[in-house]
């Protein structure tokens, strides 16, 4: 009961925080607006966007792994594996000897897409089989999938692989430039591919799943006490052994949404960093949903300034301007978010009795 | 965890070790051997020769004097920053961090060697302090960057794994500005700290003074420094603080219960704190290891990864400072061979990452490798090694 009303506080805070930031960010777009023009500020925000969608799912995640008492650094390979699958998928079939409903592009890319977030989903059975069944610390689990994942793709990485075609925007902008206001504001809400939609929807399902449902009352049973949770009837391993295969879904979808919206290719290593980073973003928004796909925003905006800031004709060396996003986190984070409490039993394995 | 597992741990004496590890050293053995079976079925998938990629690999490590320099040298760095992994999880705190400390070590040191000049009149005692001060500089360097996470942690409560995360990407930043070439054209000066070349982003080589004396020199590129010793000496220490010392005493009853260290008066506070500062000085010595013994100058990329394999080399040598020494073999044995194996079979060097993960899976879940080799024994107790985001 007293966990529950806690949990409530701090989500109504989470809640408001995030409505606070978002107030302050539209006021900020207004007041940039006004002084570097719309589209500078449109550029920027769309910017925000992009470099928003594949932490915030990483982040994603991470909170279904580590409400489920998994830590889960393995966030990055998951992308990076996923990345490649939906990439080669991609090129796969576009190659010749395949049916041509295959070869239709609409077709092909969702089942590249899909190929991708499936195989992210078996990186995170991985990591549940190894830390689940056999009980290996959760850390060297997620290791190993790092590795794993850099050392397959770069094994496999084919020289040269090039694809027709990324995911289009979904719904193009219905205004044009004469519209003035609604115009700026439909190239902000329009000409995004569907998983940065998909990004949107997501984020507010699961904080509904989490915080409403009985699926998420339970994952956050076995993520504070697995003992009291199986007590109770709660399968345990069998609700460990879902959530995991749907992180390691949700870390496939950054990846995918790297190779086939964002780039439309593959390197080695291109994931570079940002499932560490929407690591630390998940335990920046205390592991909800809403925090973190606010912290996520919150690097993808320093991360899309960093790209603007020459442009205003401030002149200091683009490394220290690379350096904000980064900054900027450990500011927040130290000045005003302080102490993070994960789920209790967090890295705890559960032996059932 | 179960009490007795925890006396276990925290007694410095624990009765039965020796024993232990002999009678478990077949269990790692079947772990790498089952690793490079798989290894092996990936190169027959992709079309190569696995024998000629092994018989590469080997003969690339231990082939001859020269490969077994390379090895060695290869080692040494992921000794330093392998301890700065481990180091810091015995504090129960997990420093991603090391790849930026290192960096900056690294830099710090070259800084040390070129802009310094030291001439005592016998060159024997300029080399010693050269060589001192600059070491003492990487090792500086590196504190420093692991001191600000510790620090954050200690009276913020900012989260070591963010804050050593964000700091990995603040040093590559910060190092790519001091080091840059500069673009004349476009009236961008040179970095701080770069030699002037107008291209390359790298310090001016050291002085001849500063650079770790080469202990054999086989033919073959790779001449064995001094470095090797320093590591295996480096892990001894640590083995020692850790075991042996008041400091290392509360430095584990930190790492295995924060809240039962505050309450017997440990200041948690310093304890983190120093753990990040120890830490953050084991990598800045694993870049000086680069920039003193191999490189003679900083050079961006000279350890590309090295911080992220530090965390594989920790784990698989279970945070214990031999066990480090181990892993740091292996692992060090692999990379100085999987050059000439991608020349002699055409498989690409990645495959030695495949395989480093499948050797850590194995090993950490051991019951895998029991169940197929039918070793009895209990096993499979998946020893902690960590305690989740560890609450302090």
């Amino acid at each position: 009961m007293l966990s529950n009303m806690t949990t409530t506080a701090s989500n109504n805070r989470t809640i408001l925080t995030t409505a606070i930031g978002a107030v302050l960010a539209v006021a900020a777009a207004f007041a940039a607006a006004s002084f570097a023009g719309p589209a500078t500020v449109v550029a920027v925000i769309n910017a925000s966007i992009r470099g928003t969608v594949p932490i915030a799912l990483g982040a994603m995640s991470g909170i279904f792994s580590e409400r489920s008492a998994i830590v889960n650094i393995g966030i990055e390979g998951m992308m990076l594996i996923a990345a490649y699958v939906g990439f080669m998928l991609n090129v796969f079939l576009s190659g010749p000897n395949i049916p041509a409903f295959l070869q239709y592009e609409p077709v092909r890319l969702m089942v590249a897409l899909a190929g991708g977030v499936f195989v992210g989903g078996l990186m995170g059975l991985l990591h549940a089989l190894l830390s689940v069944r056999f009980k290996v610390d959760q850390i060297i689990s997620g290791t190993v999938i790092n590795t794993l994942a850099l050392g397959l793709t770069g094994y496999l990485y084919l020289a040269g692989a090039t694809t027709s075609g990324r995911l289009p925007p979904l719904i193009a902008n219905p205004f044009d430039e004469s519209a003035g206001v609604a115009y700026w504001i439909g190239e902000i809400i329009f000409n995004k591919g569907i998983i940065t939609y998909l990004t949107v929807i997501l984020i507010i399902a699961i904080t509904i799943a989490l915080f409403r449902t009985a699926w998420g009352l339970r994952t956050r049973a076995i993520g504070e006490h697995p003992r009291a949770a199986d007590t109770l009837g709660v399968n345990v391993y069998r609700l460990q052994y879902f959530n995991l295969f749907i992180s390691g879904c949700m870390a496939g979808l950054g990846g995918v949404f790297l190779t086939l919206e964002a780039v439309g290719s593959f390197e080695r290593g291109m994931t570079s960093g940002r499932g560490f980073i929407a690591l630390a973003v998940m335990i920046f928004g205390k592991w909800h949903p809403l925090g973190a796909a606010a912290g996520a925003l919150l690097f993808g905006f320093a991360t899309a300034l960093q790209g603007q800031l020459q442009f205003f004709g401030i002149n200091i060396p683009h490394q220290f301007i690379g350096m904000l996003p980064y900054l900027l986190t450990v500011i927040v984070l130290a000045g005003f978010v302080g102490r993070a409490r994960p789920p209790a039993h967090d890295g705890v394995p559960y032996e059932v009795e | 965890m179960s009490e007795a597992s925890i006396t276990a741990t925290v007694s410095p004496r624990s009765p039965g070790l020796l024993r232990r590890l002999v009678g478990s050293a077949a269990v790692p053995l079947l772990a790498v051997f089952t690793a490079v079976v798989i290894g092996a079925i990936f190169i027959v998938l992709a079309g190569f020769d696995p024998r000629e990629a092994y018989l590469g690999l080997i003969d690339g490590a231990f082939g001859d004097a020269g490969s077994m320099t390379r090895t060695l040298v290869k080692m040494t760095p992921l000794v330093f920053s392998g301890l700065a992994v481990a180091f810091a999880f015995k504090g129960g705190l997990f420093n991603i961090g090391a790849q930026g400390q290192l960096i900056i070590g690294s830099v710090t040191s070259a800084w040390v060697g070129f802009a310094l000049q030291v001439d005592l009149g016998n060159p024997t005692l300029s080399a010693i302090v050269h060589i001192t001060l600059s070491l003492l500089a990487g090792a500086l360097g590196g504190a420093l960057w692991g001191a600000i996470p510790g620090l954050l942690k200690a009276y913020t409560g900012a989260h070591e794994v963010i804050t050593t995360i964000m700091f990995n990407f603040i040093a590559s930043n910060l190092i790519s500005w001091l080091l840059n070439a500069g673009s004349p054209g476009d009236g961008i000066p040179p970095g701080p700290l770069n030699d002037g070349n107008g291209v390359i982003a790298r310090t001016p080589q050291i002085m001849e003074t500063a650079r770790l004396p080469v202990i054999f020199d086989p033919p073959g590129p790779q001449a064995l420094h001094l470095g090797i010793f320093l590591a295996i000496i480096g892990a001894l220490l640590i083995l020692l603080l850790i075991a042996r010392s008041t400091f290392g005493f509360e430095l584990r009853m930190v790492g295995l219960n924060p809240s039962a260290a505050r309450y017997s008066g440990i200041s948690v506070k310093r304890i983190t704190v120093m753990t990040m500062v120890i830490a953050g000085a084991l990598a800045g010595l694993a870049g000086a290891m680069q920039t003193l013994g191999v490189n003679y100058r900083y050079e961006p990329n000279q350890s590309l990864g090295l911080g992220f394999d530090a965390i594989t080399v920790a784990l698989l040598g279970s945070n214990n400072p031999v066990g480090v020494l181990l892993a740091a073999f292996l692992f060090g044995a692999m990379d100085a061979g999987s050059t000439r194996m991608q020349f002699n079979s055409g498989v690409p060097s990645e495959i030695i990452l495949v395989v480093q993960a499948l050797i850590l899976m194995f090993v950490a879940a051991d019951q895998i490798v029991r169940a197929i080799y039918r070793i009895r024994g209990e096993g499979g107790i998946g020893q902690m090694l960590s305690t989740g985001w560890g609450q302090r």
